[in-house]
């Protein structure tokens, strides 16, 4: 399966949350993976996709998360 | 304990904050202050000998409980991670130009919402600023602003704050090495183990419910998020209801407990707090809790906020509060000095120059 592949591993907020906004707004249609590393992150990322009414599944392991999003 | 999602659980978080601050400010801590962040480290400046303006030097235990206590609650629940590297001294520069613009306005974010809850009208104009600031930085932020990555570090590396405070505030009871006001607000304060007791739960609760100033009204301009502003919200009633029942609430722009009226300046001011805030990615507060989280990038942004507010009195940058006339002395007009205004120019020049210099990369 293809993915459009986002990286916020690392940033500052509200980088992470504007990063994944834009790559859903940019890419209707197709599935957007997004890896971030940040507690705060996965939160504010999770409470936008829920606003937003995205359908998306959250993987973690270790210290690392990923959203599969639908955009 | 999933404050983020809850939305009345965002404004209790507030209220509890707030009727914190109330009690601090009821047992001694400044009128109109209860817990400014900005003033806090700067009197925490002065105990240190980091200037020497005798009025506003005290080891303050609410900025040893804040750091600690998001440290310990993150310890506890498995989100502390130490991390650096995201252009520490451009952080640096920012927590600098935070505590001059706090300081020229005569508090942080978090002191104008508790001078807003006691009726001081100066801190709307201040509060103007300070959403035209976090506006602007938005604006950055949405065109590709960034510092940079921070990567994961030692965890001895995100220890070091939180253990020096420590270290710090232990010697600060047990000995006379750090300087203590004998009068004006560096003299008022709670008692040691109510402020930091009160301060520990505050950072643990600030460290869950991601309380922030700036990042409460980003979240609005950015993303139509009402939901960090309810904690703020919470605050100010907290604040309201404690100054209302204790006779502190004055509306007006005159007689206001450590303020000035010059508007321009306190807009300006809080212009430049609001704007480096959001380019730091969080206000002063936010930057003490990120810090006791493990980000050695806010560790520097605090280490530049306390250099900030020393440097500000030691230059004489700080705005002078205005005073009513007494049988020894005569009416002070107060606010801004000619070196603080000059700062304040410099600080917006240079923030515009960061904020349009550091742009993320397309493959980011």
């Amino acid at each position: 399966m293809d993915y459009i592949d986002i990286d916020v591993c690392g940033l500052s907020c509200p980088e992470p949350v504007i990063l994944t906004m834009d790559a859903i707004d940019d890419n209707p249609g197709k599935t957007i993976r997004v890896t971030g590393n940040e507690a705060h992150t996965k939160t504010n990322i999770e409470k936008t996709l829920i606003m937003k009414k995205k359908a998306y599944e959250l993987n973690e392991s270790d210290n690392t998360f990923t959203f599969t999003i639908e955009a | 304990m999933n404050f983020i999602n809850s939305k009345p659980k965002l404004l209790l978080s507030g209220l509890l904050i707030g009727g914190l601050a109330a009690t601090l400010a009821f047992l001694g801590n400044p009128a109109n202050m209860a817990l400014c962040i900005g003033c806090f480290l700067r009197d925490t400046a002065g105990s240190l000998h980091l200037h020497s303006a005798e009025a506003v030097q005290y080891f303050r235990p609410e900025i040893v409980g804040l750091v600690c206590g998001s440290f310990l609650i993150s310890v506890f629940t498995k989100e502390y991670r130490s991390t650096a590297g995201s252009s520490p001294m451009i952080r640096f520069l920012l927590g600098f130009m935070m505590a001059i613009g706090a300081l020229v306005f005569l508090g942080c974010p978090l002191r104008m919402v508790i001078r807003m809850a006691a009726g001081d009208l100066n801190a709307y104009v201040g509060l103007i600023g300070f959403i035209i600031g976090v506006t602007i930085g938005s604006f950055f932020l949405r065109k590709g602003f960034t510092l940079g990555r921070s990567y994961e570090t030692h965890n001895t590396s995100g220890f070091i704050l939180p253990i020096t405070l420590i270290v710090l505030f232990i010697l600060s009871i047990t000995t006379s090495l750090f300087l203590s006001s004998e009068s004006g607000p560096g003299s008022m304060h709670a008692p040691v183990p109510v402020s930091l007791i009160a301060a520990l739960i505050i950072g643990a609760i600030a460290q869950k419910n991601r309380m922030c100033f700036a990042g409460s009204i980003r979240d609005i301009i950015i993303m139509k998020d009402f939901s960090l502003i309810l904690i703020i919200a919470g605050l100010f009633v907290a604040m309201l209801i404690y100054n209302i029942l204790t006779g502190h609430f004055v509306l007006g722009f005159s007689g206001q407990p450590i303020a000035h009226s010059i508007h321009l300046w306190n807009m300006l001011g809080m212009f430049v707090t609001g704007f480096a805030a959001v380019l730091a990615g969080g206000c002063p507060m936010r930057q003490l809790i990120l810090a006791g989280q493990g980000s050695s990038d806010s560790a520097i942004t605090v280490i530049g906020m306390l250099l900030g507010g020393a440097m500000a009195h030691n230059f004489g940058l700080a705005s002078a509060a205005a005073k009513a006339a007494t049988d020894a002395e005569a009416a002070v007009a107060g606010g801004p000095s000619v070196a603080g205004k000059i700062a304040i120019i410099l600080c917006i020049l240079i923030l515009f120059v960061i904020a349009a210099t550091q742009k993320r990369k397309k493959t980011a």
